[in-house]
């Protein structure tokens, strides 16, 4: 195979955000009748890389090739008119506009200039049969399932004379039948000679379609790997990137106190959200964390979500010191004792405009009420005795938070959940995209607090992170708990097994 | 593999609309409040019939409508672009003032009929273009914009006269005072200009690239652009063309009026705002039709005439008209949150 | 020396005391303030008056626009106000009373309250954008005003009621004290209790606000009373200064001044960090503005143009896009397309 030229070839791509690197210097080729799977866990750089390609934005650094000539395209519509089509993770496309149209509009069959609706539906019939989708091109997008929608995505990404398609997480809300369909399509597709790149986090997908495999971590590339030479797990660990001598779990003094009933701080039954998580239990003790290891996709934000109100419960039921409570909203579980840190920061966690000192006392203010307002020494002193415990850098109060950096955000944030002095804190992925130094302090903070008696939920897509910091660990896939185990009775390798173990139901029917 | 896509195909078939009906509500889900309109109109023209004692629906009557809101439907055809980007455009009733004295002021000054007709559409096109640069290319949000352009043409009308100024023009007076008989049936140029407009508008609208942008915008603007579409030249063009039917409202108004008065459409553009989205329009964008914005305003011009024969006070008039704006937002913001909700 | 050149009021100001210094250096009675009868009277005196209305529907714009949201009706609010207050006091057999024009500016105020509540409602609970919830009452207002009035301008003689706009208290226009009073109570509720930063906070990120807990439905609706409120105690200045209700003259085209004030005054549309002080700068300037632009012979009704042209100089400069760009043309020169810059922004 290595003999053929690649049709696309991206050396050196570097992309920056401001000071942080979104891509460091990575390299990736695709060749023609080839399925290559981009593998990485959130922030690897998957999705920089594919808009590096399809020029929705340009690189700081690097050279894209198509078919050995140098490119560089000022938006998606050149690359599509070069020949490269993408289906995008979110569905992309118009819901008020026909099927037809969505698949067409931009390049309208017309007859002497105006188009024609019917040679437009004629035709997208003929592709939409092509999809085993047997559904009226005249009606309108919006009226379909997400399924539908994303199958006329990729209609609309081939119906162009495609050389490349990328398909970014095609099949995250795809059932099993649509699945096949789509693989069938796209193994025609490959028959006849398209270069396919492939996202997904399944990864029974990926070792069932890919032929070749790109691995990135924190926008750094780790390699590129055959397929057939890869193992499940290895994989797993070079996204992770987890290293080899690993440390062991944190000792708990008293190990055997973690499961007694009578210590339990909030205890979770049947949690099911939406599509995220289905029927989880938890248990958390004074005094523990809880790690949540998962790739993902597994749930493991929609669990944070079912726990702390912030995501509308279907089932199940959160008893907080064996009395049973509704939260039905974040405020409501707040007055349980019960915050929450997103895993997105800067979207969901600060506000940015708004000094360190605001954004500190924010939650506490909002607790105590409008008109109980906090007076503005005591404001003062409390910010900055957080920031001076959690060394938030700069240490200037009046600061925007949007201008710290990333580790320093998250302390912000950190601090305005513990100025509640809560008895559980569910922090999803609080150490992502910050520095190491940053990272080590957070893990060492959450042991500190939890050795005071605080309940923690700590959700991390680092293996070693997770069995470090939590007493128990657990392991979540396909939207539920597969397992609880003690982080003392884990180590990094048994973890990963558990993370990566394929799910027996998920073979072919 | 091909009988496994047979049978793939068999069990999506439930996915298709089984009988005309369903296929028809697939397709044209999004007509259904432009229906409701016409449901409005029919219903008000029943109610309208039997209060008057089968003395409303009568040629003249109807005739008159198209004749009393040319301009309205003009305003609604230029709106009904803008909304459809998910804008607004609340010049419109400023900028057909100031064509409008605009025009009268140089018919008056002896200006030919062939050189001022073009000077008051350029003059609105003028306006709505620089609206839509601001929109477009300094990121200023639609109705901060437009307020820019109300302002504007206002100001200006103001500065062409302080006054009404009399029209004398026998060219402009003929769009208005000729009619265009069948029977009890008339129609006057200006209303047949009205109708063209909405005609060419319907036919850009649903059969040009321009047209299919226009609506992929509103839908949403991000894929739009994702999809190639000529996004900012198409959103601009939306404001221009408002713009060119606002002067095109000034020169109908001022043959309908006889007179240009700078106090000519203070709050129409909420008007055409209204009879847009009585007429289906959604005022977030990418849903609606001009032909239901033309039921919308003659909604809105069956509603005035009802009330003109109760003899009731034109204030209801706003109250009803404010009524049925509320009415559809809120069965559009529940048309919305049922389609987001399925996502 | 730069901190002050960088305060967000160091602009406004610049251009209120240029505005202020021009017209002193063409028309010096411009700055004199005369005493009569113990009441200050001069151009300037006139200005502080002459902006109660604007200032009071300013001040509760500028709380609406910062949790990122529009009130349309402020202008038909002031009609319904006035509408109500003059048919109370026309319906009374004692026009003069003290007591009944009391009751009557009470009512007005409490159906303004009401009014600012449903724009609330349908943006808070019902959630439809704001630009669009308070179209529906600016264009419905006028109606129920008019209604109230009988389709009438209701004119009455009533000399407590006109005390409103023309008296003096303290030898200053009892008007203007309106407004200064709805200044300090403004500016004492955001400093004494936490609604200024948790206002801003909704305003800036909805989401991350109501992961903190805070309760934005209750800040949003709020706001729009607030809004509701002053609006209709500029109706009953306005209605007071032509001793009648015109339900379609009053409060014409304010909400659109009321805006342009705010934006002068440094608050973002976009909502967020909000200044009251700024506000108040950015009524002044209308104000003088519109004074400046009458003493140069202009009719009152051109003076549109001259708003239409600082709308446009100030969103230019406010305009991120624009500010974005600059300064990414002078970092480095990028040949990519406007179009492109939004993608990769998303």
């Amino acid at each position: 195979m290595d003999e053929v030229r690649p049709l696309l070839e991206l050396t050196g791509a570097t992309v920056r955000f401001g000071a942080d690197a979104a891509l460091d210097h990575v390299d990736f080729r695709l060749f023609p009748g080839e399925v290559h799977s981009l593998m990485g866990e959130n922030g690897a750089g998957k999705s920089t890389l594919i808009k590096a390609i399809t020029g929705a934005l340009a690189m700081d650094e690097g050279e894209l090739r198509l078919a050995g000539e140098r490119v560089a395209f000022a938006s998606p519509h050149e690359a599509q008119r070069a020949g490269i089509s993408t289906v995008y993770q979110e569905i992309e496309l118009l819901p008020n506009l026909s099927v037809a149209e969505n698949i067409f509009l931009g390049r309208e069959p017309r007859r002497s200039g105006v188009i024609s609706r019917q040679l437009m539906r004629e035709r997208a019939a003929g592709l939409l049969q092509e999809l085993g989708l047997s559904i009226d091109p005249g009606s309108l997008l919006g009226t379909h399932s997400v399924a539908v929608q994303q199958l006329v995505a990729i209609a609309r990404a081939i119906s162009a004379d495609v050389r490349v398609l990328v398909l970014d997480e095609p099949t995250s809300s795809l059932d099993l039948d649509e699945v096949a369909e789509l693989f069938r399509l796209i193994r025609e597709l490959k028959a006849r000679g398209v270069a396919i790149l492939f996202v997904s986090h399944f990864l029974d997908q990926v070792y069932e379609l890919a032929d070749r495999i790109t691995v990135l971590r924190d926008g750094a590339m780790v390699g590129e790997y055959l397929t057939g030479e890869l193992l499940r797990i290895d994989l797993v660990q070079k996204m992770l990137g987890r290293e080899i001598g690993e440390v062991r779990a944190r000792g708990r003094a008293s190990e055997d106190d973690a499961d007694e009933a009578s210590a339990a701080v909030l205890r979770a039954r049947g949690l099911s959200v939406g599509q995220g998580i289905a029927d989880a239990d938890v248990d958390l003790a004074e005094g523990e964390v809880l790690g949540v290891a998962g790739l993902l996709g597994s749930g493991r934000t929609s669990l944070a979500h079912g726990l702390t109100g912030v995501a509308h419960l279907e089932a199940g039921v959160i008893r907080i010191e064996s009395e049973a409570v509704r939260l039905d909203s974040p405020r409501h579980a707040i007055s349980f004792g019960v915050v929450y840190s997103s895993e997105n920061r800067r979207r969901d966690g600060i506000v940015a405009e708004l000094s360190v000192v605001d954004n500190i006392t924010l939650a506490l203010q909002s607790e105590r009420g409008v008109f109980r307002r906090i007076p503005p020494a005591r404001r003062r002193e409390l910010a900055a005795s957080w920031v001076d415990a959690l060394d938030i850098r700069p240490p200037d109060l009046d600061r925007p938070v949007g201008t710290l950096s990333g580790g320093n955000q998250q302390k912000v944030l950190l601090a305005r959940l513990l100025a509640l002095s809560p008895r559980v804190l569910v922090l999803d992925e609080p150490t992502r995209g910050i520095d190491v130094g940053a990272k080590v302090e957070i893990q060492n903070l959450v042991a500190e607090l939890a050795d005071n008696g605080m309940s923690v939920v700590f959700i991390s897509a680092e293996l070693e992170e997770v069995l470090r910091v939590g007493d128990r660990v657990a392991v979540m896939r396909d939207g539920r708990i597969v397992e609880t185990v003690a982080a003392a009775d884990l180590t990094a390798d048994s973890l990963l097994a558990l993370v990566a173990q394929p799910d027996e139901d998920e073979g072919e029917d | 593999m091909a009988a496994m896509t047979m049978a793939r195909a068999e069990t999506r078939t439930k996915e298709r609309g089984e009988s005309p009906v369903q296929t028809f509500i697939s397709r044209h889900g999004g007509m259904m409040p432009s229906f409701a309109a016409v449901l409005i109109l029919i219903l008000l023209f029943i109610g309208g019939e039997i209060f008057l004692r089968g003395d409303f629906i009568t040629p003249r009557n109807i005739s008159a409508l198209l004749l009393d809101n040319a301009v309205l439907l003009v305003l609604a055809v230029g709106m009904t672009f803008v909304i459809l980007t998910g804008g607004i455009d609340l010049s419109v009733g400023s900028v057909m003032a100031f064509t409008g004295i605009l025009g009268a002021k140089m018919l008056g000054d002896g200006v030919p009929v062939g050189i001022a007709i073009p000077a008051i559409l350029l003059g609105g096109a003028a306006i709505g273009l620089l609206i839509g640069i601001l929109v477009q290319y300094f990121g200023v949000q639609p109705f901060i914009a437009s307020l820019a352009g109300l302002f504007l043409g206002r100001g200006l009308a103001y500065i062409v006269s302080l006054s009404s100024i009399k029209v004398e023009n026998d060219a402009v007076l003929w769009l208005q005072s000729t009619r265009i008989r069948l029977g009890d049936w008339y129609i006057t140029p200006t209303g047949i200009i009205a109708l063209t407009t909405v005609a060419v508008a319907a036919f850009v609208l649903h059969l040009t690239r321009f047209g299919r942008t226009i609506y992929a915008i509103g839908g949403n603007e991000q894929s739009a652009r994702l999809m190639g579409l000529k996004v900012g030249r198409a959103k601009i063009a939306a404001y221009v063309i408002s713009g060119f039917c606002a002067g095109l409202a000034g020169l109908l108004l001022t043959a309908y009026s006889g007179a240009g008065y700078p106090r000519n459409g203070i709050g129409t553009e909420l008007d055409a705002i209204a009879a847009v989205v009585i007429g289906g329009t959604l005022l977030t964008g990418g849903r609606g039709y001009v032909l239901g914005s033309m039921v919308g305003v003659f909604v809105y011009g069956t509603i005035k005439t009802i009330i003109n024969f109760m003899g009731a006070e034109q204030s209801w008039m706003q109250i009803i008209v404010g009524s049925l704006l509320l009415l559809f937002i809120v069965v559009q913001r529940a048309i919305v949150a049922r389609s987001e909700g399925r996502r | 020396m730069t901190a002050i050149y960088k305060h967000r009021l160091f602009w406004p100001i610049v251009a209120l005391l240029t505005l202020i210094v021009v017209n002193a250096v063409a028309r010096p009675q411009f700055i004199k303030i005369t005493m009569r009868d113990g009441e200050l009277y001069g151009p300037l005196i006139s200005i502080l008056r002459e902006s109660a209305p604007l200032m009071l529907v300013a001040l509760g714009m500028t709380i609406v626009i910062a949790t990122r949201g529009i009130d349309l009706s402020v202008g038909a609010t002031m009609a319904v106000s006035g509408a109500v207050a003059l048919t109370i006091i026309d319906g009374s057999d004692d026009p003069g009373n003290v007591g009944t024009v009391l009751i009557a500016c009470v009512v007005a105020v409490l159906v303004s309250l009401v009014l600012g509540a449903w724009n609330g409602f349908l943006v808070s609970v019902v959630g439809i954008q704001p630009i669009i919830a308070t179209l529906v009452l600016m264009l419905a207002g006028r109606g129920v005003a008019l209604l109230i009035t009988g389709g009438f301008i209701t004119t009455v003689n009533s000399e407590p009621f006109a005390f409103i706009a023309s008296g003096y208290l303290f030898a200053l226009p009892f008007a203007f004290l309106i407004g200064l009073v709805a200044i300090i109570v403004l500016s004492l509720v955001e400093r004494r209790t936490a609604l200024g930063v948790l206002t801003e906070a909704v305003g800036i990120n909805p989401e991350a606000s109501r992961l903190a807990g805070v309760r934005s439905r209750s800040i949003i609706w709020g706001a729009y009373m607030v809004s509701g409120m002053l609006a209709g105690i500029a109706g009953l200045i306005y209605a007071s200064n032509i001793k009648a209700a015109d339900a379609n003259a009053a409060g014409v085209f304010i909400e659109l001044y009321a805006i342009l004030a705010v934006v002068l005054g440094g608050t973002s549309l976009n909502g967020g960090k909000f200044s009251i002080a700024g506000t108040v700068v950015g009524v002044l300037i209308i104000q003088t503005l519109e004074s400046t632009i009458l003493f140069l012979g202009v009719s009152s009704a051109q003076s549109p143009v001259f708003f239409a042209v600082v709308v446009v100089i100030v969103v230019i400069v406010q305009s991120s896009r624009l500010r974005d760009g600059l300064a990414a043309l002078s970092t480095r020169l990028r040949s990519r397309s406007e179009a492109d810059e939004k993608v990769e922004v998303a």
